[in-house]
């Protein structure tokens, strides 16, 4: 009953694409029982999911909690084994390979995390928190590693004597740039960047946008940004992907998918989010949907999202899996009827009908 | 002029440690009517929660509130004993905290919860309490609330947990509902329904809500007035409107622009706030916001601005607001409207 959803995003040339991932799949086993121990079902974190990276852009990958979109981007670097499925590395398939050639792979894609407090070793100062990835992969000695780092100290910002200090004497913000400069000594290809500016302050959070942004161009770099803020997400990235419960719902390059959003649930993300304008604001026809993510180790059946979709229809919607398509240029969509809520002819329900209490009143203008 | 439900003057809140004492909260004003929704903005660090604390009288041991009053009902909070402010708080002025998932009871249910509070402040029998408690749960729009009187809060999720905690807040017909991050836990679909919950209780309930958020646009969809705040001052207040279509104050302004907006064209790079919050060690002379400040002149440096209006309503704490002035020393940034 599924269909394959890599079907109309078959890949365009290899060259283009840095990395490739088809029908990943990442279930986490739930285990139950005190003396026999035994698995009692899965939690399907992602389940058939199919995108690419393109050399040189910065995909943003966008969802609420829960929806897959981190363990997606553990999964490139195989911090998880994939259950099933490929990721191209180029020609190489991350998901394959041995140990000891992921390790060397891993010189190529770095990553950066969300809390800038856990993910730096606090005993460790700063010199040798970045120059630790260098000697490891041995291709730097101490004292070229040690040049290395105050050059990169000083790209992402900070003073170069910063590199004897420790990380409890940085603010949140230096501290992600701590983490950029490591993930920058190894000169990789890819950056897997995972929440990386929402541990911030919004005056800091611009800082290191910006950062992130100038880098990319420094270093051609490539990006994966994984962020729930969809403001943040829009500003940074050329492509967006939309995931619901571990699928992708939508594909589309970033100005696109805000001007014309084609899924009921990007429709529905996008309307919730609050936009700092009072006039703005007052103004604004709201989607919400009704009730809470679904359990991700009992998804509903056919399209996963048909239980909160305002738009759900009782054919198709509950037994068949919507394939993500091509419907417009670079646009892709798993919806069965994203063509008709596009054109208007199916309209959405008030979210009453589902039990949850949402009054508007109309302000004055 | 008839008296304010709640009116705050002059609160100064200092936490003495013993490496140094900090300055989390400067002396801030402000009076709330019945019906009123005021927003406090402002990063972390600028006391807002704590100013927060302070007048619900849930400090902690290190912190001491110096300075100020506290005026609800003809009476000063902070001068009440532990009995009587026990008799206020929770019954006359609520709160709601950011981390739905740690202030409830994981070991308890959620009826015993919320029927505490019933039996408490109201006197209620446990049979009315029980009764008042599925209504109120189905008030805050809990799908088969009756049922789920007996439920432990890990049954629920996150969402439905914050609903279960204004469920409580609400449960005495509170004058004031102090809510302290309501939704940064939450996601945005979620945060839309609570938001709206929140909008519909302030209206049926006549009471006053202080929505204090980190996020503007939360602000903007909820609050009537704003008031921003910096090193536990506040730098401006208004209306949500004059302040987010005129801000008046560096700081308020930058923040505005610094985070990227949806329903705007995309732009190449977002404008900065330059450096990071003060140290709250702390106070120094002039403006706090000097430091970090485009429009800084000799006098920020030398003298603490006081709140002063500069519209009706719109009130700025500033020697050189936005409007009457070209940024010091940063011709590129010239140019505002």
């Amino acid at each position: 009953m599924s269909t394959p959803e890599s079907a109309a995003a078959q890949p365009t040339s290899d060259r283009k694409d840095l990395v490739r991932v088809e029908e990943l799949k990442v279930y986490f086993p739930v285990r139950d029982g005190v003396v026999i121990n035994r698995k009692v079902g899965d939690i399907k974190a992602v389940d058939g999911v199919s995108f690419e990276i393109r050399r040189g852009e910065t995909l943003g990958l966008v969802g609420e909690s829960g929806c897959g979109k981190t363990t997606v981007g553990r999964a490139i670097l195989r911090l998880y084994k994939p259950t099933e499925g490929h990721i191209y590395f180029e020609d190489v398939d991350v998901a394959t390979i041995s140990d000891k050639e992921m390790r060397k792979l891993r010189r190529r894609m770095q990553m950066v995390f969300q809390d800038p407090y856990s993910s730096l070793n606090p005993r460790q100062n700063v010199e040798n928190i970045i120059t630790e990835p260098m000697l490891v992969h041995a291709i730097a000695d101490r004292k070229e590693a040690s040049e290395k780092a105050r050059e990169l100290l000083e790209i992402v910002g900070l003073p170069k004597d910063s590199t004897s200090r420790y990380p409890h004497e940085f603010s949140g913000g230096q501290r992600q740039r701590i983490g950029l400069a490591r993930a920058l000594s190894l000169n990789p290809d890819l950056i897997v960047a995972d929440e990386p500016v929402s541990a911030l302050d919004v005056s800091i959070q611009a800082q290191a946008l910006n950062l992130l942004q100038d880098l990319q161009g420094q270093f051609e770099l490539t990006y994966l940004f994984i962020a729930h803020d969809l403001a943040v997400v829009r500003h940074l990235s050329h492509r967006i992907a939309v995931m619901y419960l571990g699928r992708i719902m939508e594909v589309a390059p970033a100005d696109d998918l805000y001007a014309a959003p084609l899924h009921p649930y990007t429709i529905a993300l996008l309307s919730a989010v609050p936009i700092p304008d009072p006039a703005v604001e007052s103004r604004r026809q709201r989607v919400l949907l009704p009730g809470d993510l679904p359990s991700p180790r009992n998804p509903p059946s056919g399209c996963r999202f048909h239980t909160r979709c305002p738009f759900a229809q009782t054919e198709r919607c509950p037994d068949e899996v919507p394939a993500l398509r091509l419907l417009q240029p670079d646009h892709l969509v798993a919806c069965h009827y994203a063509e008709e809520i596009r054109d208007g002819k199916i309209e959405a329900r008030p979210p009453e009908e589902a039990g949850v209490e949402v009054p508007r009143d109309p302000q004055p203008v | 002029m008839t008296q304010p439900l709640l009116s705050v003057r002059d609160l100064e809140v200092k936490f003495f440690t013993r490496r140094a004492t900090i300055h989390p909260v400067n002396g801030i004003s402000f009076d709330l009517n019945p019906g009123d929704t005021l927003g406090i903005v402002g990063e972390s660090g600028c006391g807002k929660s704590v100013s927060s604390l302070a007048l619900m009288g849930i400090l902690g041991k290190t912190g001491k509130v110096t300075g100020g009053e506290v005026i609800f009902e003809e009476r000063d909070l902070l001068k009440l004993s532990n009995a009587q402010m026990r008799s206020v708080r929770g019954r006359q002025i609520a709160m709601i905290f950011q981390d739905p998932m740690t202030s409830l009871n994981p070991v308890l249910t959620i009826g015993r919860q919320i029927t505490e509070v019933l039996r408490t402040h109201l006197q209620m029998d446990k049979e009315a309490a029980r009764k008042e408690a599925a209504t109120l749960l189905d008030r805050v729009g809990i799908p088969s609330a009756a049922d789920r009187l007996g439920d432990y809060p890990h049954q629920f999720s996150g969402g439905m947990r914050q609903r279960v905690m204004i469920a409580m807040a609400i449960a005495c017909h509170p004058r004031v509902l102090i809510a302290d991050e309501p939704t940064t836990a939450l996601d945005v679909t979620i945060q839309a329904q609570i938001l709206d919950l929140l909008r519909s209780l302030v209206a049926e309930e006549e009471m006053a809500l202080v929505l204090i958020t980190h996020d503007l646009g939360v602000v903007a969809g909820v609050c009537e007035r704003t008031n921003v705040m910096y090193a536990g001052r506040f730098v401006e207040t208004g209306t949500t409107r004059d302040l987010f279509e005129r801000p008046q104050h560096p700081y308020t302004l930058g923040l505005l622009r610094s985070v990227p907006r949806l329903d705007r064209p995309k732009t190449a790079r977002l404008e900065t706030i330059k450096g990071s919050p003060r140290d709250q060690t702390q106070i120094l002379t002039g403006c706090s916001f000097a430091p970090r400040c485009a429009y800084a002149t000799d006098e920020s440096w030398a003298e603490t601005p006081l709140l002063r209006e500069i519209a009706p309503g719109h009130r700025v704490a500033c020697w050189n607001p936005v409007s009457t002035s070209v940024p010091a020393g940063s011709a590129e940034q010239g140019g505002h409207s």
